[in-house]
């Protein structure tokens, strides 16, 4: 039998005398205090759940075999759907994992671009889960809060991406674009807002009887049971271990910024509320010391000359007027209208295997034209030579590895996402059971499952 | 240890059950004979120079149609391993035929291989001797075949089943 819960020695419950019958209860997949479609067949004994059982799999959307069927670069819009909440990480980590395979590297500024914009989608996606999770208590007001603060960090997302929620920013062997111009400002604007927001949550939720009450000693789960269903992330550091990816095998920017892994011991509800917190302003550190510190990387200023802006270049490309056209210097417009040759190239591998020639070398010259069309033509793009690759990286949630599998094609033979958030899923009955039915809400909000990387 | 140190001591352990390592991209790998398994992710976890607490990841590769391994044993078992004690990694993979696509559970050393398993019987069809209770775990009961084989084409449509009730 499940030892007594903390609320039930507060509030002097019995624990069932186990002489009536238990009553089976299914919870979702659709149900109203649940974000997201699962479904908990739980067996209970009053308001105590004896045992558990959690069904996945509602949101399947065969993420693995859909890889399989489209070039290498193809995956990338459904990488965004995985975990929709931070995909920017889900992009990079897969495109990673590919240029692993490759063997090729990324321009150092295309590094701390992928650092940064990582970390804000960490702070995003700690927003959502701390907001919800509070939500479901009872507390509207700081989902408000978090939700107002996650608005200004996805208005940089769109600032860069030009998207808010499917980004598909990431590319093999760099990122789509450059950052705008002003960017840095707008991003310490943007955490000075956010830190106003997190310092009024803390306010409210950190301390609050209330809050407490339904966190603390709620949802536990042992140090051992952790490491033995192969939790990372936010819920293993709640019990003490200081597992990071970014710290255990840097990757990006990681090693070159200075932060700290914040840690908890009693690996409840309420640890990992602290822990998620603390990480916020870790990842708002890593963010403004890589944006202090980004390399400006090549830009081809070799010539003296008026520069024109990429649509005349294309024209005159297209009309065969290609004489000299490379050497002109074209118009610095690092939005997603057009690519251009310069911004490009501070962000993307110095590899003609990979990378797509920027629109301007594409239709100014016949090399650019043919390097273009051997990556896209059918049976040619991307072709990692045969081999395997395991890369992980550090997600919202933990470990988000990538294991692909290349047969020389230019098709992915297996793309295989390691998904952070299953293992505490498959945990899940562990957390709940010998607990009240309403301490289901939080532990579920706290173990952040996000539908789309759990069912793939 | 590094990676190199990992597959040595693997092999002086296990001897023979070895059949084959790499370390292609510094991911250190070796390909373990069925009937080792076992002994080979206990001594991983419970070796204390090697003490590969996490079973990160444990998912399968269907090789029926990979070029020059279309003869082959057709399943691989890819076994992700890391340590947090020594911040290391390793791979272990495991070759199965179709008709006796049948591995040695790995739940008695780490619960989460419960679930990851079941996702591999849901999707390749192989099957963990000693699980507990292999059910499929993405896909619903009724579902027919293995989605994630080769052989198993994208567009195929098999009805949509109702909730048990």
């Amino acid at each position: 039998m499940a030892e007594t819960t903390r609320r039930e020695i507060m509030l002097g419950e019995g624990s069932g005398t186990g002489t009536g019958q238990n009553l089976t209860v299914g919870m979702g997949p659709a149900h109203p205090a649940m974000h997201g479609i699962i479904r908990i067949l739980a067996e209970i004994d009053g308001e105590i759940i004896r045992k558990a059982d959690v069904e996945i799999g509602y949101l399947h959307r065969a993420f693995e075999k859909d890889c399989e069927v489209g070039g290498w670069n193809n995956a990338i819009p459904y990488t965004d759907r995985l975990n929709y909440v931070s995909p920017l990480i889900n992009n990079f980590a897969y495109a990673n994992a590919v240029e692993k395979l490759l063997g090729i590297d990324v321009t150092e500024r295309c590094k701390y671009i992928r650092t940064i914009m990582s970390e804000i989608s960490r702070v995003c996606d700690h927003l959502t889960c701390v907001g919800a999770s509070a939500m479901e208590l009872g507390a509207f007001t700081v989902f408000l809060y978090m939700i107002k603060a996650r608005e200004f960090l996805w208005e940089l997302i769109e600032d860069v991406t030009g998207a808010r929620l499917t980004i598909s920013y990431g590319r093999v062997g760099g990122v789509r674009a450059d950052l705008p111009d002003g960017f840095e400002a707008r991003v310490r604007a943007a955490f000075k807002q956010t830190r106003e927001v997190l310092d009024e949550v803390h306010r409210l939720l950190t301390g609050n009887r209330i809050f407490m009450d339904r966190m603390v000693g709620v949802g536990a789960l042992s140090r051992e049971e952790t490491i033995g269903y192969a939790i990372t992330g936010p819920l293993l550091r709640a019990v003490g271990v200081g597992y990071d990816v970014r710290r255990a095998s840097p990757h990006w920017a990681y090693d070159r910024v200075e932060w700290e892994v914040p840690t908890q011991k009693d690996g409840d509800n309420y640890s990992r509320y602290l822990v998620r917190m603390a990480e916020m302003e870790q990842s708002m550190r890593i963010a403004e010391q890589a944006l202090a510190t980004i390399p400006g990387g090549p830009i081809n200023v070799d010539f003296q000359g008026r520069p024109i802006d990429p649509d005349t270049y294309v024209d005159l490309g297209k009309q065969g007027k290609t004489e000299g056209l490379l050497l002109l210097p074209i118009t610095l417009s690092p939005n997603l209208q057009g690519q251009n040759r310069t911004a490009l190239e501070r962000v993307t591998a110095h590899d003609k295997r990979v990378v797509l020639p920027p629109k301007e070398t594409a239709y100014g010259s016949i090399e650019g034209l043919m390097n273009h069309f051997m990556l896209i033509m059918e049976g040619y793009g991307i072709r990692p030579p045969q081999g395997e690759a395991y890369f992980a990286s550090e997600g919202a949630n933990g470990e988000l590895g990538f294991y692909v599998v290349s047969d020389g094609g230019d098709r992915p033979y297996r793309v295989r996402c390691r998904p952070p958030c299953l293992p505490p899923m498959a945990a899940l009955h562990r957390m709940i059971e010998g607990e009240m039915i309403a301490d289901l809400i939080p532990t579920f909000g706290s173990v952040n499952m996000i539908g789309g990387e759990l069912d793939r | 240890m590094d990676g190199a140190a990992i597959l040595e001591r693997l092999r002086a352990r296990l001897g023979s059950s070895v059949i084959e390592t790499h370390a292609q991209h510094d991911d250190h790998t070796a390909v373990i004979d069925r009937a080792a398994l076992p002994a080979s992710l206990s001594l991983c976890r419970d070796d204390a120079d090697l003490g590969f607490d996490i079973l990160m990841d444990l998912t399968a590769v269907d090789y029926q149609k990979f070029p020059g391994r279309e003869d082959g044993p057709r399943f691989e078992v890819v076994y992700h391993l890391y340590s947090l004690r020594w911040n290391h990694r390793v791979r272990i993979k495991v070759r199965v035929d179709e008709d006796d696509a049948v591995v040695p559970t790995a739940v008695p050393l780490w619960p989460i291989a419960d679930w990851f398993e079941r996702e591999v019987w849901d999707m390749f069809g192989v099957r963990f001797e000693g699980h507990p209770d292999l059910r499929r775990l993405l896909m619903y009961e009724e579902f027919v075949g293995h989605p994630l084989r080769k052989d198993y084409p994208i567009n195929r449509r098999q009805p949509l089943i109702g909730p048990r009730i």
